[in-house]
């Protein structure tokens, strides 16, 4: 137990993101209604971005914008800026799930003018028949 | 302007997407027009790339303004994405030349943004084959997806239905494989492939629990996409509810691309010896592949719709091919990569001349093929040659994968994959043998036996003759006679392009 | 003589006339003469060539032609061998009398769909003699297949339920038999040797010898049954059923292409894949001996219980076919003569008793032996013909069928098989019995009650009764001058 907690603490954005995904991943394939399951993918989703996000962080360490530092020298060293890399590849994932998004809203839109509904069960008793 | 060629791969559907929308005021012919037109000029950019690499026998490298790796994006286009790259494109090209119709037909409305769709989605495709880069690959499989979406919920009816539960099964796998791609970064700092190859060979990445799960991650969305038994449930509804156009550009090409990406993770990325001695899931991963190939022919030979049939066929086709790249030997190897080519040709075939039956018959079920072989006469030989392909009759090119398949597992010592192929393809011989005897000699169990008119030509009642138009014609014959020409000319595309490829260490 | 580059050509040539006259023959249906014309120009091409090329061979030479070369190490290729001339000659120099025959009985049954009859006859025919002049495994089984695909519509060629049914399990049994046995021993065999190009002699074969026992038994055994067309029990079940289809077509079926395709795919694997020597040392030979002889013995009992004529035909096919494969089984130099040599005996003889069939069921519309008693007097020709052909069959001296019987019994001898000797005894005295009484019963037996024979001769039109006289006198001709054909066979041997 004494060695546990601190494993836990020790990386806990990793754990965060980690009940998020499942947050989402049981919204996408447990509910019923199909609203409730994009909100659960988007839940999914940010789970993912949230991932990204914070294995950029640094300890102490500045936007990546060029300093300088008192003696007008540019602070070149690594460990003072955050890492951009995975930021910027969010911004990318996020028009994606942006676009994801609507194209889900879309189809969603289209299923309930088909079938009236957007229950999943009721549906598959739409199609049945 | 030739060394730029890899580029223009990309770039000109992309272009063509983007004017496809404007052109809207120019009419149906004109958005046809310009989308054949694209499409042939990536067919030639892809056909001068990949000449470019048999030319300087080693991968060509594209930077992307020209920054340089590992921090610019590249494209890198080696022997292997050099072929899948000319079937992507051929087959895109053939597909709408034949939608001339059909397009029409299920898009009276909307037709450039159809036509727009579909050029974004052979953007994706290719781009992924094309892509060296693996974020930038998460990027491209994402615009094909839902490009591919909006393609297939064309469809109508109940394809909204099965679209939406696609996007939620994809949007799973495209997560994890992103999620699996964050892993292998806090690892090595890199997403550029070629670099990431080298740095993952370090010994004590080798071992990292963090890789494993990255690559665990980054395999089992690929197997989500591609749809490997047990996760291809969404495949069979989604495929088969779309309008025949989309089906016969989906259908070849996004699990074929799906199954390189694999290969490209397994065996670039990665490396054979780190799948087989770190990961050695190679066993279990065999039988399931044997299980979705027996599983989903026998699921095809339980359909009665058409279309549905043919996806559950794709399914088993996935078993195959995944199963062979697993078998860990040359013969493996070459018989998923020339099944890549050969999958995508006979799947195209197949799904062109169902698509013209139905649009002739209006019918879907077997009772569509009723008489075809006096109805339509052409499209019936078309779609003898592609049901030949994947029963594996020589010499189409089904035959040869197959060989090179059952030889890598007869030497890999996986006697259930050899039955499983050879199950498979007798299960598959008894599908089409079902539906050509009634395209042959008509149903007798729907109507009395045809009268016998003595000395002569016709069977039974004179059936008009149906065939279908030219513009469905034509792609259809270019791809049953290409699965001929593949088939008698493996050897030389093995030796020139595949063999190429084989990992180091087979 | 002609020039050696000739002899490249006429190989190819020689599979693909018929080939090349299915366009023909398909585009002028509408005018049956000029149909015909086509079908019989190439079989005219295609036996001169054939002829042309066993005087080369019995020169000793052997033609190599490579068309295509698939992969690396596998080759579509044409090999012409004394073992494969037996074959070609006898099926190429029968096409001829068959087609004959075959629009005879099509034009005066009126049948439907002639047609595409006469082009998948034809396809066949190529896919035959394919397998003849196949240089190795995988050529050979492209033909062995487009054989099986090629034959399917003549087989469901009436396309009522029984001939669908009769069709799907001829398919089912070849089909499951080549792609589920076959195919997967002829790729274990490339994966072991690399190769899948037979060997030169009968002896050596191309299996390296520290192959494991038991998987080369499973791959022996694979061969054996996967070739189905050979009839060996529990794989023959497809030939009864095919005997739905018109009669030249289960004289095709029955004497000049498909079994024999079976038997001689069998033959070629045995002696030019395994060798005589492996087969030798696993004691395959006497296994397979004892196999072929319940086969022997029990299609003949079957037989004897057969009413129809064409089924009790097929049943001693069934039977006969085992002779061929015993022979070579015994592997006595001898008795793999005896064994090869009733490739063309058999042939022979066969195709005359289903030719007899098909006429007595032209001419009188009777399938029951029971029915055709006194009939004889009506058809003395066709039922001459047939007598001469069942004592080929018993092996009655000097019909050729005697010379196959005495090449095995004294092949058994030299093999010390004993028990084999009684097999084949056993089955003499039963060809004796369901072929004699069918001869006794049309000359001397009476008609059926209420029927009435009107004095004179009403044979089956001229065209087939021709046909019929032909291959019963050859069929006596072999009796008399067995080296026409053992000339080749001793080729094998040596």
């Amino acid at each position: 137990m004494d060695e546990l907690f601190p494993f836990i603490i020790a990386k806990y954005n990793y754990w965060a993101s980690l009940i998020l995904l499942f947050i989402g991943l049981y919204g996408m394939i447990a509910k019923n209604n199909l609203m409730k399951k994009i909100i659960g993918m988007i839940i999914f989703q940010t789970a993912i971005l949230l991932f990204y996000v914070s294995i950029g962080v640094k300890q102490g360490a500045s936007v990546p914008i060029l300093f300088f530092s008192e003696d007008h020298q540019p602070l070149l060293e690594a460990s003072a800026y955050a890492n951009p890399l995975p930021h910027v590849l969010m911004l990318t994932a996020i028009v994606v799930g942006v676009g994801t998004l609507g194209v889900a809203l879309a189809i969603l839109q289209k299923i309930q003018r088909v079938h009236g509904t957007i229950e999943e069960d009721e549906i598959l008793e739409d199609m049945r028949q | 302007m030739i060394d730029q060629a890899p580029v223009f791969i990309v770039i000109i559907p992309l272009l063509a997407a983007l004017l496809l929308v404007f052109a809207t005021p120019l009419g149906p012919r004109f958005a046809y027009g310009m989308l054949v037109t694209a499409l042939a000029a990536t067919l030639a950019a892809a056909l001068a790339t990949l000449n470019l690499v048999v030319a300087a026998n080693q991968a060509v490298h594209y930077r992307m303004g020209d920054w340089l790796p590992p921090h610019g994006i590249e494209l890198v286009i080696d022997h292997l994405s050099g072929v899948v790259l000319v079937l992507v494109a051929g087959c895109a090209l053939l597909t709408a030349i034949y939608s001339l119709r059909t397009a029409e037909q299920d898009n009276p409305d909307r037709l450039n943004q159809y036509y727009s769709l579909f050029a974004l989605l052979v953007t994706g495709l290719l781009g992924m084959v094309a892509s060296g880069d693996l974020f930038n690959l998460y990027v491209l499989l994402e615009i094909s997806a839902l490009s591919s979406y909006g393609l297939l919920a064309r469809g109508g009816g109940q394809a909204y239905y099965a679209t939406f539960k696609y996007l939620i099964v994809g949007t799973i796998g495209a997560c994890f494989y992103l999620l699996g791609v964050g892993y292998i970064y806090i690892m090595t700092g890199s997403l550029n492939m070629a670099d990431l190859a080298v740095i993952l060979s370090r010994p004590e990445l080798q071992e990292s629990v963090s890789v494993k799960i990255g690559f665990t991650l980054i395999i089992l969305g690929i197997w989500i996409k591609m749809a490997l038994f047990p996760l291809h449930a969404w495949l069979p509804n989604a495929y088969s509810k779309a309008g025949t156009t989309t089906a016969c550009l989906v259908a070849p090409l996004m699990t074929k691309v799906s199954v390189y990406i694999m290969l490209r993770m397994m065996f670039t990325v990665f490396s054979a010896d780190y799948i087989f001695n770190q990961i050695a899931w190679s066993e279990l991963v065999i039988y399931l592949a044997s299980a979705a190939a027996v599983v989903g022919m026998l699921a095809a030979l339980a359909q009665r719709d058409l279309r549905k049939m043919l996806t559950y066929i794709i399914v088993a086709e996935i078993g195959y091919m995944t199963g062979g790249a697993w078998l860990a030997n040359a013969a493996g190897f070459t018989g998923t990569t020339y099944h890549i080519l050969a999958d995508g040709l006979m799947t195209l075939c197949l799904f062109m001349a169902v698509g013209a039956i139905i649009y002739r018959t209006g019918e879907t079920t077997k009772a569509a093929m009723v008489g075809i072989f006096q109805k339509m006469p052409i499209t019936a030989v078309v779609l003898v040659i592609g049901a030949a392909s994947i029963i594996g009759v020589p010499p189409t090119c089904g035959f040869f994968s197959k060989w090179y398949l059952i030889q890598g597992a007869a030497q890999a010592g996986a006697w259930v994959f050899v039955a499983a192929l050879l199950i498979a393809s007798l299960v598959a011989a008894v599908i089409f043998f079902r539906l050509l005897e009634v395209a042959f000699f008509g149903d007798l169990d729907a109507a009395p036996a045809a009268p016998e008119d003595g000395h002569g030509q016709g069977h039974g009642p004179a059936v008009a003759r149906a065939e279908a138009p030219l513009s469905m014609l034509i792609p259809m014959m270019i791809s049953a006679a290409g699965l001929i020409v593949l088939g008698i000319y493996t050897r030389e595309v093995v030796s020139y392009f595949i063999s190429w490829s084989i990992p180091a260490g087979f | 003589m002609f020039s050696p580059s000739f002899y490249q050509i006429a190989p190819v040539i020689a599979v693909c006339a018929s080939l090349a006259a299915v366009p023909l023959i398909a585009l002028s249906g509408s005018r049956p003469n000029l149909r015909e014309f086509w079908t019989f120009l190439a079989a005219g091409v295609k036996f001169a060539m054939v002829f042309a090329l066993a005087g080369w061979v019995l020169a000793g030479n052997v033609v190599e032609v490579e068309l295509i070369r698939v992969l690396p190490e596998l080759s579509i290729a044409l090999r012409v061998d004394s073992f494969g001339m037996v074959f070609a000659l006898v099926s190429s120099f029968l096409w001829m009398v068959a087609a004959t025959y075959t629009i005879g009985y099509m034009r005066k049954l009126n049948e439907h769909a002639q047609t595409r009859f006469m082009v998948c006859f034809a396809l066949s025919l190529c896919a035959a003699i394919g397998v003849a002049f196949s240089a190795n495994l995988l050529t050979m089984y492209i033909f062995y297949e487009m054989l099986s695909l090629s034959t399917y519509p003549l087989v469901a060629h009436h396309q009522d339920k029984e001939g669908r049914a009769g069709a799907r399990k001829y398919l089912a049994f070849l089909l499951g038999g080549s792609v589920g046995l076959v195919l997967p021993a002829m790729i274990v065999i490339f994966a072991i040797t690399g190769t899948v190009n037979f060997a030169d002699n009968i002896n050596s074969g191309i299996i390296p010898a520290d192959t494991g026992s038991t998987l080369v038994v499973i791959l022996f055994f694979a061969c054996l049954f996967g070739f189905a067309k050979n009839g060996i029990m529990p794989m023959h079940a497809w030939l009864p059923g095919a005997m739905v289809a018109p009669t030249p077509v289960s004289a095709l079926l029955h004497a000049v292409a498909v079994v024999k395709v079976g038997v001689f795919c069998t033959i070629r694997v045995m002696l030019y894949v395994f060798g005589i020597d492996l087969m030798d040392d696993l004691n395959l030979g006497v296994i397979t001996a004892y196999i072929v002889s319940f086969t022997i013995v029990t299609a003949s009992i079957i037989a004897l219980t057969k009413d129809n004529l064409k089924a009790r035909l097929a049943y001693s096919t069934i039977s006969q076919l085992s002779y061929i494969i015993l022979g070579v089984a015994l592997l006595a130099p001898a008795a793999i003569e005896g064994g090869i040599i009733h490739i063309a005996n058999h042939a022979f003889s066969k195709i005359t008793l289903f030719f007899c069939a098909g006429a007595i069921y032209v001419a009188t519309h009777k399938k029951n032996i029971s029915e055709m008693g006194g009939l004889g007097r009506v058809m003395p020709f066709t039922f001459g013909a047939f007598a001469v052909a069942s004592l080929s069959m018993i092996g009655v001296p000097p019909v050729a069928g005697f010379i196959t019987k005495w090449y095995l019994l004294v092949g058994a001898l030299d093999a010390g098989q004993l028990g084999i000797i009684l097999v084949l005894l056993a089955s003499t005295l039963l060809n004796v019995a369901y072929f004699a009484p069918i001869t006794y019963h049309a000359f001397f037996g009476k008609p059926p009650a209420g029927e009435v024979h009107g004095g004179g001769i009403k044979e089956a039109p001229l065209i087939m009764v021709l046909p019929i006289l032909l291959a019963a006198t050859i069929s006596v001709i072999l009796g008399f001058y067995p080296d026409i054909m053992m000339q080749f066979v001793k080729m094998v041997t040596s």
